[in-house]
């Protein structure tokens, strides 16, 4: 038996998925100028034409084909030799469409092997969000801008080649950086993308994360029944109506909580979240009637409250609240719990607001997502945004 | 209407005493379906099913039942709505023939997994092209492995029984999955026959209310049906329906055996009828109405001394493997007639053949030729000289002597 590799990428549906099909075929075809064989696939059970719902995608390389078979033979592998995170919002953990519990995104990475992100943070900012883990593992930054485009257009912005040096640095034996180099010339025919490739690679540097350092967040186990305990006739138990809001803090009663379902949560789905002014909103009820999740608590003052179970960030909220900076949506990556912010604004109204008013300055000036292509020439202007946020490391 | 062998003004006490008439098999089917009190009826056009359709229409007329009766556009449409009144706890009925219960064929599938315990009626009929009215059993059995039961009645009698039948079998809580009752076209949905019309208040007792128990449709019990599923859970959903198929002979057995005690009518083994089998040497087995002209072909063969029987086969779906593989180990040779033809079947036989030769293969002690016959395809008859013919070719399998594994009778050429 060869040496057989398994490379996993972790991205978000519709935004992603040609990115990291890409990437995956890239892997396949650098790693055959060495001779070696190898496949790409998307996790077929995922369900990537939904927006931002994560997903996987995998590259199985070997150095002959009955090694490759032997990786075939089992349909996702178990275990990676390589974890790549398009988008760092997904360090919370990984919950495909078809729901099987949040799952960590080293999750498959072998103790001892690298995890590479693509963040604007650094390193301790991430580990507040990447579980923690009995094995030690290696974390990799690839910096630059998330890369999100739409469900038919791809966004060239190199990120393809840059993730392919970083694998070339974080896994040699799998491929070289003389190999990626030499797919990108043949292939890719792109002489900056060669130069982006090779400045990832010879930036890429890797840290030891130990045992047990990281997200302390104990996750849901989720089992799956026997067929004799499942309901029959394909039916599920359906969605109670809900019931009053109990208040966090003052213990009161009111309000109205819709009922949700119990083991279906939201939380990975979200790259950003609504926050909410308490002190200017007018109770007027469109973000609660216009939310397709469900996603706010009716509280016991009749404002509304983001219930981060339910909430899959998609801005309407945002889009559609008469009062200026009243509800306002904010990268994911600026949290790390999901607390209730009601709970937070009665405890501290003050400190709540001050809050507020940072997390909207910074959310103004940070990272935009754009969720695929509004405007003709828009990715013409991002590109070079993109590459200079790249290049400067 | 039935031509009714008592005066209308005693109408009232048919609901208290049995009746005899004289009806076609699909009339049988729409006083069935009266007397089992079906809430919900939909409807679309097609020969030879369609004769149910007006039968029932006439009774709603009529004043003699009360149901919802529902035209639908098209068939799709038309098994969809019983799917969906079913859910809601609503007893249902509706059927079709030949393209039309292929045009239906997305909402015949979707059924079983469902647990829907809709009973439906085929008016068997040859699938289009040439476009043609006559039987043939290739319409209802493109359902035989998508969790459907299938039976094939061969009298107007048992259509009307076997209707009943049908519901206590389905709407038990252990089965819950669709039931076709097959009638040949013409030769049974056409064909007026003295039947036995059983009492209303006797059909009460035999017949239960229809109790979807936690399964049902209603802002009262809240439940999802058919959401999407992932590799996770299909195989689980497959496994319970196989668990429908584990037990489901042994639900219809019980269910005829009460069906005898409250009614007096006496079946048998519910999967199969023997005819002249006791000493046969050989057998020829069949579904449906052609069980006429093999009966009385077999009576003039027993004449000249020929010892051949007849097993009409009646439940297709479940297949009673085992018990009929024992009742066709004691022949020297086997003659299935096959009112249809399955393409590229292993020895290109017909379907029941193939089924037959399988069930032999693992539940008989002795393995007799089993021969394939395809006959009376688009509503051709099955004459006598044919019953002859492959009795005949049967016998000689018997003697030893191989004989081509299928073979067309009634055919020109």
């Amino acid at each position: 038996m060869g040496q057989l590799f398994a490379v996993e990428i972790i991205y978000r549906g519709v935004f992603q998925k040609t990115l990291a099909k890409n990437i995956t075929r890239d892997i396949v075809l650098a790693a055959h100028n060495e001779g070696k064989l190898g496949i790409s696939f998307g996790r077929y059970g995922d369900s990537p034409e939904r927006n931002g719902i994560p997903a996987k995608s995998f590259a199985i390389v070997a150095n002959d084909e009955q090694t490759l078979e032997a990786g075939m033979a089992q349909y996702e592998p178990k275990q990676v030799d390589l974890t790549v995170v398009l988008d760092d919002t997904l360090c919370k953990g990984a919950e495909s469409w078809a729901w099987s519990g949040l799952q960590p995104v080293h999750h498959a990475l072998k103790p001892g092997h690298t995890l590479i992100v693509i963040s604007l943070e650094a390193a301790p900012a991430l580990l507040k969000n990447i579980h923690r883990r009995e094995q030690p593992y290696k974390l990799g930054i690839v910096k630059g801008v998330t890369s999100f485009s739409g469900m038919w257009v791809y966004k060239d912005d190199h990120t393809d080649v840059r993730i392919l040096g970083a694998i070339a640095k974080a896994l040699p034996v799998l491929m070289s950086l003389e190999s990626v180099e030499k797919f990108i010339n043949e292939k890719l025919k792109n002489s900056l993308k060669v130069t982006s490739a090779r400045t990832a690679f010879e930036r890429f540097t890797a840290i030891e994360v130990k045992a047990g350092e990281g997200n302390p967040e104990e996750l849901v186990k989720v089992g799956l029944p026997r067929w004799e305990d499942m309901r029959c006739g394909v039916s599920i138990k359906g969605q109670e109506v809900g019931g009053p809001f109990a208040d966090p803090v003052t213990g009161e009663v009111g309000g109205f909580r819709p009922g949700r379902n119990e083991l279906f949560k939201k939380y990975s789905t979200r790259t950003q979240r609504p926050v909410v002014n308490f002190s200017t909103c007018t109770k007027c009820t469109l973000c609660w009637l216009n939310c397709p999740d469900a996603a706010f608590d009716i509280t016991t003052a009749g404002t509304y409250d983001t219930n981060l179970e339910a909430c899959s960030g998609c801005g309407i909220c945002e889009e559609i609240c008469p009062v200026k900076n009243c509800i306002t949506m904010v990268n994911e990556s600026e949290f790390h719990d999901n607390h209730s912010q009601w709970a937070a604004f009665e405890t501290d109204k003050d400190a709540y607001l001050k809050w507020l008013e940072t997390t909207i300055q910074k959310a103004e000036s940070g990272e935009k997502r754009s969720h695929g292509f509004r405007y003709r020439g828009q990715y013409q202007e991002q590109v070079p945004e993109a590459l200079e946020i790249a290049n400067k490391g | 209407m039935a031509t009714l062998t008592v005066p209308v003004e005693e109408k009232k006490k048919i609901d208290r005493n049995e009746q005899e008439a004289l009806i076609t098999g699909a009339e049988a089917i729409a006083i069935a379906c009266k007397l089992a009190n079906v809430d919900v009826v939909t409807a679309y056009p097609i020969r030879p099913y369609d004769t149910v359709m007006q039968y029932i229409s006439q009774l709603v007329a009529d004043g003699e039942m009360d149901c919802e009766y529902i035209v639908a556009e098209g068939e799709h449409s038309q098994f969809e709505i019983v799917k969906h009144a079913s859910a809601c706890g609503a007893r249902v009925f509706c059927g079709s023939s030949g393209v039309g219960w292929m045009y239906a064929m997305e909402c015949l599938t979707v059924t079983p997994a469902l647990r829907i315990p809709l009973v439906a009626m085929v008016g068997n009929r040859a699938l289009d092209d040439p476009g043609a009215f006559g039987v043939e059993h290739n319409d209802a059995l493109a359902v035989r492995d998508l969790g459907w039961m299938l039976t094939w009645v061969d009298s107007a009698q048992e259509a009307l029984d076997t209707a009943l039948i049908a519901y206590r079998v389905a709407e038990d809580r252990r089965m819950f999955v669709p039931l076709a009752i097959s009638c040949d076209g013409a030769f049974l949905t056409h064909s007026q026959a003295l039947v036995k019309i059983p009492a209303a208040e006797q059909v009460k007792k035999f017949l239960p209310r229809y109790n979807r128990g936690d399964l049902l449709l209603h802002p009262d019990n809240v439940i999802s049906v058919a959401p999407q599923a992932n590799e996770d859970w299909v195989m689980e959903i497959r496994r319970q329906n196989y668990a429908v198929t584990e037990i489901a002979c042994d639900v219809i057995r019980e269910v005829y055996a009460d069906f005898e005690k409250t009614f007096g009518r006496k079946y048998g083994n519910p999967f199969f009828e023997e005819y002249m089998t006791e000493d046969a040497d050989i057998v020829l087995l069949g579904m449906g109405t052609m069980s006429t002209p093999v009966r009385v072909a077999i009576r003039k063969l027993r004449e000249e001394g020929k010892k051949v029987g007849f097993v009409r086969l009646r439940w297709f779906r479940p297949f009673a493997g085992p018990e009929l593989a024992k009742c066709l180990e004691r022949f020297k040779a086997v003659g299935v007639i096959d009112r249809d033809f399955s393409f590229g079947s292993p020895d290109l036989s017909g379907v029941v053949a193939t089924e037959v030769r399988s069930a032999m293969y693992t539940g008989a002690a002795t393995r007799p030729p089993v021969l394939g016959f395809i006959c009376g395809l688009g509503g051709r008859e099955v004459t006598l000289p044919d019953v002859e013919n492959m009795a005949e070719i049967t016998f000689e399998a018997a003697k030893g002597k191989a004989q081509p594994l299928t073979q067309w009778i009634g055919v020109r050429g």
